[in-house]
């Protein structure tokens, strides 16, 4: 980093920064040299910032009216969309705040895979990362239980009896996380006080996820290694700050349909039914972003099995920077694999739409063939594709390859596609 | 690149019609109607309302509750608007059970703006057991809580047929088009004149259901109309403030690439 | 450095997508702030009545209002004489008995100790109204401080009598 000796200019900023560096860190952040060709996928990881401090705030807020007991939960709930002072907004917020977060970590996920991002020198920001991602599954799963409607609790029913899968230990296990011997009450206030304390956790992982960033800096759409800085960079502030907000302000507008317009199409209308626990609904769907791993949950007609295929296809996102072994990073020079990509694409978005479909007849041989897919590009084709692929040649620096013009990523990749 | 996206999208896209064409064969497509509460703009009919509450009170309310209303709801913003004295007049007709007393016992009173609708059971046990062992759902929140929401309600609500041949149906269930299953414990509720409307619109079958459905959705999200006004100034301003970043944007990052 | 051009169409534009950047933050602000108020149905539960019909001359209640204590005493003739008595030059907050009890069997006051909110106990004190064990102020039988910290008397509400057996406060 260049700004190791960064000198505050008034005498307080001097004696304050020699204590305490704040004023150092807070240089470094504007100056911090980030390549200029970053299109605007790369302006997810900001929006995501936004996603998470948002959804601290509204979730304090809703915490303060919020009651963590299976009798009063869905009372309190209704209290805040009736009476509550713009409590309807803030919980709609908040409910539609989760999706909106996946939607912008799943794109952010799927941009670093497109421009390998997660190759070295970057693998431990990408672990980083899949352990957030991890939590925020669990976080999510947690808060979907809050509000003790039906899909609440019978979404916690299903999702911890997973763990009675394992062999030996299940059962006490799953009274262990119940509290009981069957979801409730105690259920719901540990998944209150968890619900609460994991997004702490994620913030403290995205700082470190942004300080490992900051040790090598960003990748970028054309995947070489930048001299910094240099003509290939450009100081975070203003100018990536200000396409960030840019992004940020575009996928408001989106967020805002949403809460205003249809503040309930992501979630389902089960949930505005009272939990019962006599009575399982007709068709048990997690939220959208999970769809996914349902479907490969259920394609494995072994219980155990389709557990352990379950929590695998998230390990092996774990460990893709080893799976991997191509030496090129972005798929803007690597033809085959762009193409092995997109395909994955395609399967994630159908075992997506097969997890929101009964598990029967055809559903069921898609389901089965994606999930076999999914794991054949991790453990086959990626390997096999990094030593046999005849990549593209790179180009020395962003603004070399097209003289005299501007190194736009589009035009490079008009270039050499 | 983008190309392929669309190439792709639309391969997404037909692989879920298809699917979808695969199960959607079980049940009667929904009656639409085009409610007033719909759309960006979408405001609740003052006077609908008004007539809904009456059918509920007059036809539903007899099994179904609806706990999470207060009396005072009736003449808040956004909702039926009784003026504040109509609402208290109705509050009034109804007994509220109160206490405990100074001795220690329950007592009866006539309701208030803050108490909350009078529930027709003491207890869904009893509600369960009234009703033949079917439990009438509380129908705050109703027509959030069924997919195809007001339409769904409104179509259950005429939706009472004679069952198809060959359907047999045990004692004290009804076959209804559009139910989940088909087969309801409630009986028809509505038949045309069943209540006499004050505003002298004639009350038939339809303008029943519609009236109460429209009741029920504002009891469902009283803050519809508040949402759409908010929603639709929280829009204009973000496009607005979008636009000016833009061009704070591009003009930041002409010092970098002037020909952009 | 091409900004230097045409310095001035630059700096309306981001001075205008600074203020109206704020506009919007305040904006997100408010609901946030707001929630925290009294919500609707705290507001509804703003009234409430209470029978007084069996209370004894000398005896007093207390009732829960708005989440505090409200007393309400029926004063014996003495007590009220005691009260209407008092120069009004000797009160640290000078109000007259009469104004405080319009009427005068029936005191209905906040049973808050205007110091530090601590609940003052009836029938004591150097001034045979009440007195609060927190700091040691004593008000007198109309409700009005005569020694310790407390700043003003103990506030009336704003009641009235739906009948003669019921007060409704608020």
């Amino acid at each position: 980093m260049s700004d190791h000796n960064y000198v505050p200019s008034s005498k307080l900023g001097k004696w304050f920064n020699d204590r305490l560096p704040l004023l150092t860190l807070s240089a470094h952040l504007k100056e911090y040299p980030t390549p200029k060709n970053l299109n605007y996928w790369w302006t997810f990881g900001g929006i995501l910032t936004f996603c998470l401090i948002t959804q601290i705030i509204t979730g304090i807020v809703l915490g303060m009216h919020y009651v963590a007991h299976a009798d009063l939960a869905f009372d309190s709930v209704e209290h805040i969309m009736r009476d509550v002072n713009y409590g309807w907004l803030i919980r709609y917020v908040h409910a539609n705040g989760a999706s909106m977060f996946f939607l912008a970590v799943y794109i952010h996920i799927f941009r670093s895979l497109y421009y390998g991002s997660y190759k070295s020198p970057r693998e431990v920001i990408w672990i980083i990362g899949m352990i957030i991602y991890l939590l925020m599954m669990m976080t999510a799963f947690m808060g979907y239980v809050l509000p003790w409607g039906q899909m609440s609790f019978w979404g916690a029913t299903v999702i911890t009896n997973l763990f009675s899968a394992i062999p030996l230990f299940g059962e006490s296990i799953t009274n262990w996380l119940w509290g009981g011997y069957a979801v409730d009450n105690p259920t719901l206030t540990r998944f209150f006080s968890l619900h609460y304390l994991l997004p702490f956790l994620i913030l403290g992982l995205v700082i470190l996820h942004i300080w490992a960033l900051h040790v090598p800096g960003n990748n970028n759409p054309i995947g070489i290694d930048l001299k910094k800085p240099s003509k290939d960079t450009v100081p975070f502030h203003p100018y990536i700050v200000i396409k960030d907000l840019f992004a940020l302000l575009l996928f408001l507008i989106v967020f805002a349909f949403f809460v205003f317009y249809s503040p309930n199409i992501l979630g389902h209308s089960d949930n505005y039914i009272e939990a019962n626990p006599l009575v399982t609904p007709a068709h048990i769907v997690p939220e959208w972003y999970l769809l996914p791993f349902y479907a490969i949950l259920r394609s494995v007609p072994d219980k155990l099995l389709g557990v352990v295929a379950m929590f695998a296809s998230i390990f092996i996102l774990v460990i893709l920077p080893w799976l991997d072994t191509s030496k090129i990073r972005s798929a803007v020079f690597r033809p085959l694999y762009k193409q092995f990509y997109w395909i994955l694409v395609i399967d994630v978005l159908i075992l997506g739409y097969m997890g929101a479909m009964p598990a029967e007849g055809i559903y069921l041989l898609i389901a089965r063939v994606a999930t076999g897919y999914y794991f054949v590009h991790f453990l086959i084709i990626l390997p096999i594709l990094g030593n046999k692929e005849k990549t593209l040649p790179v180009p020395m620096s962003i603004t070399e390859p097209i003289l005299g013009g501007s190194a736009k990523p589009e035009m490079v990749k008009k270039n050499f596609n | 690149m983008r190309k392929k996206f669309s190439y792709i999208f639309i391969l997404f896209l037909v692989t879920v019609f298809f699917s979808q064409k695969a199960c959607s064969e079980e049940t009667k497509k929904l009656l639409k109607v085009d409610w007033s509460f719909k759309g960006y703009f979408g405001k609740f009919d003052r006077a609908s309302l008004q007539r809904g509450y009456q059918v509920y009170t007059e036809v539903c309310a007899s099994c179904h509750s609806m706990k999470y209303l207060s009396y005072r709801n009736l003449a808040e913003e956004g909702g039926p608007e009784f003026s504040e004295e109509q609402a208290k007049a109705i509050a009034a007709n109804f007994e509220v059970t109160d206490g405990p007393n100074d001795d220690g016992e329950m007592f009866t009173r006539p309701g208030k703006l803050s108490d909350k609708f009078v529930n027709p059971y003491l207890n869904d046990k009893e509600a369960i057991a009234a009703n033949g062992g079917a439990y009438p759902p509380d129908m705050s929140v109703l027509v959030k809580a069924r997919s195809g929401g007001a339409d769904y309600v409104y179509s259950v609500l005429l939706g009472y047929e004679d069952p198809p041949a060959g359907v047999k149906l045990d004692d004290g269930v009804y076959y209804n088009a559009y139910m989940y299953g088909n087969n309801i414990k409630m009986p028809n509720p509505l038949s045309d004149g069943l209540v006499e409307y004050n505003d002298g619109t004639e009350a038939t079958e339809e303008q029943m259901a519609k009236d109460v459905v429209t009741f029920l959705a504002w009891s469902a999200e009283p803050h519809l109309e508040e949402r759409h006004k908010i929603g639709f100034k929280v829009i204009i301003y973000l496009i607005i403030l979008t636009f000016l970043a833009y061009f704070s944007m591009k003009r930041l990052w002409s010092r970098i690439e002037p020909k952009v | 450095m091409s900004d230097q051009k045409k310095p001035k169409r630059r700096d309306f534009l981001f001075t205008a997508s600074y203020a109206l950047g704020a506009v919007g933050v305040g904006a997100a602000v408010w609901p946030l702030v707001d929630q925290m108020n009294p919500d609707r149905s705290v507001k509804a539960l703003a009234s409430t009545e209470v029978d007084v019909s069996s209370l004894e001359p000398g005896k007093s209640i207390t009732v829960l209002w708005r989440g505090k204590p409200v007393f309400i005493k029926r004063r014996t003739q003495e007590e009220i004489s005691e009260a209407r008595a008092v120069d009004l030059k000797e009160l640290k907050h000078p109000e007259k008995d009469e104004d405080r009890a319009k009427n005068p069997e029936w005191l209905v006051m906040l049973g808050i100790c205007t110091h530090l909110g601590c609940v003052p106990l009836g029938d004591k004190g150097e001034y045979n109204g009440w007195f609060c064990p927190c700091h040691g102020s004593h008000y007198d039988t109309s409700g009005r401080i005569r020694k310790g910290p407390a700043p003003t008397n103990m506030e009336i509400p704003k009641y009235e009598f739906v009948n003669s057996n019921t007060i409704k406060i608020g």
